[in-house]
């Protein structure tokens, strides 16, 4: 019954792992898939490089940051040791309990070592899931709990303890006692099953129905040494089970009444195996995944790899991040988020969205768009890619990412701002999809300020708060104009401009902030604060000029918020 | 005096030269810096984006070196001018610097306004001896001819950055003197080299680039020095684009230094 379960629960795991790898071809962040020729070619890649030296690499990986896991060691020492005390004692419960019967030759749970070792390593578990549960209670800053992390401990919580309970009550049971003197005992008299019970009560904790004699006890060990301890070990070695048993004592007789152990016991198989089922779908998938980013991260060659390959990478490590917060705790504009209100600027917060975006579950129009703020608002300072210890290149996860949003028609203020200095200098690679975002975010600005459409109408507030000052004293001398390295390149400068320095400063002083919006010299201002220099009478000109171009960019980012509110999506 | 070393986003991903080079003299010179972990953004890139947060990210990094007892080495230009004109507008409004102090609280963070901002070029030339320097040349770079690239932050506005005359400056050319190799003074010195376009305008911020390489060449510039990461990489990187091969090196200040020193092998 329990074998035919186990081949049922690894089966529906088997498929389930089928699915998500194959998703890994399947799915894409950019529009074109592909998924067979990458299938033919990423099996490929990966024959080639297991034998080639390069196995080498791998096997180095392998030891250093998969099972001694180096990277997370790296980042804290805490972190380390909780996740080395989850992972290798729970992987050796599984060698030296779980799959006992079938690795071990002689195998008998409650017998040393196996009896002693499932105890020391379930508790090891549970000091590492206290350390991950104290980390996640005291909330270093930015870190955020996630259902999935949530699963994850409950999942191995349970597991452990109900593995424990389960010891326990069986230490206790008196049913069992009795069920095992019946199968496997052979006692002449009623004295010597009396004594056998006594030496069982007093030394090995059961609690029996019936008065035990002191007296028989030293009786009672000579058959147990005879019958039982080829077998049964003293159950103080289960040493927490020991333990927690002793607290049971009250509650055995009301366990008795209702075959505790027994369901228990079906509790705990069916959490383990339903654990197993569903693990391709769970956290746990990082067994399988964050090894294989390591090691492809490892033999990736940027120059040299094949650029379909990068899509599957890129699919491997969205399922291989663990969301343990590394690369938040690094990222340079951890803050941002709390000023702006988008947590999907933190680098672990940007994954879940990038999983359902490739996914068929999609992402509604506004979560797209925190996104796209989230991969833009990024200054590409690769600390995040350093740190995760998964081996993730979040970096070029968060460039792509952007590239994807953009050829689904998003665009983003932010693209002009100097967030776009890394973009730029990778213009070649992108293309004919490099300027097509730019144009569109321009045009948007221009269709809502540009000066063909705009009325020259007096706003009712001028709120100018921090520039204000400096600009009363302009009279318009030209002397920004005049200095400005941009105006100076063109002959006819307004053309291409649209308003220049001094007629900005004029229009401002006036009143009419919007109409210089949609004005091209905002957006070609190079902020090199030439004319802030020559500027006469100390007017703030380059402040004005960006803190204008501001202001035109939120006006641009709330008028899709407005779309949004009346269309109501 | 005691530094923070501030190396910004670009230069551990993109320069990381320059943060070797910039290190290697430091110290060679005994200065007193160190590292701060939790160093992040400046805040320039959000400047056009959002002033607060601009100036919470700016004041993150000011009470950072604040709690540590050191003033802010910064080796990009970029970022020195943001935190110097965030430290300058946090200073002088009290309303506005109980607002960031709000935001930093909940960092455990805190700012008082006792830190200085300074460029690295700030340090060579006004913190140090220049004599001092000199003496240490050991392989004076007399065959070499350098043309400048000021970098705007460093000079304007020279109201809040205050190294050096805005019109007239004397820094990058005196410690190129220093190093042994000719200064030429260039006719476009003082001009942007293109980076705050890059990505949004691409066809202004290649022609400043273009113009800056053109106008070196053109008075027989063997360099153009930089002491800045955004401008290194801008005028480096745009060169095949733009002339069809790399037409002219470009040095950062501390190489051509170092080469001096005779801590680098000379080019």
């Amino acid at each position: 019954m329990l074998g035919a379960l186990a081949l049922v629960a690894f089966f529906v795991f088997l498929g389930g792992l089928v699915f998500k790898v194959s998703s890994w071809f399947r799915c894409s962040l950019r529009r074109e898939r592909e998924g067979f020729k990458r299938f033919v070619l990423g099996f490929s890649s990966l024959g080639k490089a297991l034998f080639s030296p390069k196995i080498g690499i791998i096997l180095k990986v392998l030891i250093l940051n998969g099972i001694l896991q180096r990277r997370t060691l790296k980042e804290s020492p805490y972190r380390w040791l909780m996740h080395v005390l989850i992972y290798w004692a729970f992987v050796l419960l599984i060698i030296t309990h779980a799959l006992g019967k079938l690795l071990f030759e002689g195998y008998v749970s409650t017998a040393l070592p196996y009896v002693f070792l499932r105890d020391l390593f379930g508790s090891m578990v549970l000091v590492g899931l206290g350390m991950a549960i104290w980390r996640r209670i005291r909330k270093t800053p930015p870190l955020r709990t996630s259902r999935m992390d949530l699963y994850a401990l409950i999942a191995v919580l349970i597991i452990v303890f109900s593995g424990f309970l389960l010891k326990g009550a069986k230490i206790i049971s008196y049913k069992n006692y009795l069920r095992m003197i019946d199968q496997y005992a052979s006692l002449g008299s009623e004295e010597e099953s009396k004594a056998l019970e006594a030496y069982w009560v007093k030394r090995m904790g059961l609690v029996s129905l019936r008065e035990v004699e002191e007296s028989l006890v030293a009786k009672g060990e000579e058959i147990h040494q005879f019958q039982c301890a080829p077998c049964h070990t003293n159950s103080r070695w289960a040493f927490v089970s020991y333990g927690l048993s002793r607290a049971l004592v009250p509650l055995a007789s009301g366990f008795e009444r209702v075959n505790f152990t027994e369901k228990l016991w079906w509790v705990h198989i069916a959490i383990c195996l339903i654990a197993l089922a569903i693990l391709p779908f769970t956290k746990f998938l990082h067994l399988i995944s964050v090894p294989l980013s390591l090691v492809i991260n490892a033999l990736w060659d940027p120059k040299r790899s094949h650029p379909l390959n990068l899509k599957t990478k890129q699919m491997i490590e969205l399922d291989a991040c663990v969301h343990c917060g590394s690369c938040t705790l690094k990222c340079a504009v951890l803050g941002a988020e709390r000023v702006l209100g988008n947590i999907r600027i933190l680098p672990s917060e940007k994954i879940e969205p990038l999983k359902r975006l490739v996914s068929k579950r999609g992402l509604s129009q506004r979560e797209l768009e925190g996104i796209l703020q989230g991969v833009y608002l990024c200054t590409n300072c690769l600390r995040c890619t350093v740190s995760c210890p998964s081996g993730i290149n979040l970096q070029e996860l968060w460039f792509e990412a952007r590239e994807a949003l953009f050829e689904r028609g998003l665009s983003e203020p932010a693209l002009l701002s100097p967030f776009s200095f890394y973009r730029g200098l990778r213009a070649e690679e992108l293309g004919e999809g490099y300027e097509r975002p730019i144009l569109e975010i321009k045009g948007k600005l221009y269709r809502r300020f540009g000066l063909k459409d705009s009325v020259l109408r007096i706003p009712e507030e001028r709120g100018f708060e921090l520039y204000e000052r400096s600009l009363m004293g302009c009279f318009a001398c030209q002397t920004c104009t005049n200095v400005c390295p941009v105006v100076s390149q063109y002959e006819r400068p307004e053309e291409v401009l649209g308003f220049l320095p001094h007629q900005i400063m004029r229009l401002c002083l006036l009143g009419f902030k919007e109409a210089v919006y949609g004005s091209e010299m905002l957006l070609s201002c190079l902020t090199c604060y030439k004319c802030q220099e020559a500027c006469p009478q100390g007017v703030t000109v380059t402040d004005i000029l960006m803190g204008l171009k501001m202001e035109a960019l939120k006006a641009v980012k709330e008028e899709r918020d407005e779309i949004r509110f009346v269309s109501g999506v | 005096m005691r530094y923070a070393l501030f190396l910004g986003c670009n230069i551990p991903a993109r320069l990381p030269e320059y943060e070797t080079s910039a290190k290697f003299l430091l110290k060679e010179l005994g200065v007193d810096f160190t590292e701060i972990e939790g160093f992040g953004c400046c805040g320039y890139p959000f400047k056009v984006i959002d002033l607060t947060t601009s100036l919470v990210l700016s004041a993150k990094n000011l009470a950072l070196a604040e709690r540590e007892n050191r003033d802010i080495l910064s080796l990009c230009q970029c970022c020195y001018g943001t935190l110097k004109k965030a430290k300058k507008m946090i200073d002088e409004d009290p309303s506005l610097r109980n607002r960031i102090k709000e935001f930093l609280k909940a960092e455990g963070l805190n700012y008082e306004g006792k830190v200085e901002v300074k460029h690295l070029l700030h340090v060579l030339y006004k913190d140090l001896d220049l004599e001092r320097i000199r003496e240490k040349v050991s392989n004076p770079l007399s065959h070499i001819k350098v043309a400048t690239h000021y970098g705007c932050h460093a000079l304007r506005p020279s109201s809040i950055v205050e190294l050096d005359d805005p019109s007239n400056p004397r820094v990058l050319e005196e410690l190129i003197t220093l190093t042994g190799a000719q200064s030429l003074l260039v006719n476009r010195r003082l001009e942007c080299c293109g980076a705050p376009l890059l990505g949004t305008n691409d066809e202004v911020a290649l022609n400043f680039t273009r113009e800056k390489i053109t106008d070196a060449l053109k008075h027989e510039a063997d360099h153009l020095c930089v002491a800045c990461p955004y401008c290194k990489l801008q005028l480096e990187n745009f060169q095949e684009r733009l002339f069809g091969k790399r037409v002219l090196s470009t040095i950062l200040i501390t190489d051509l230094i170092n080469m001096a020193l005779g801590l680098q092998k000379a080019l």
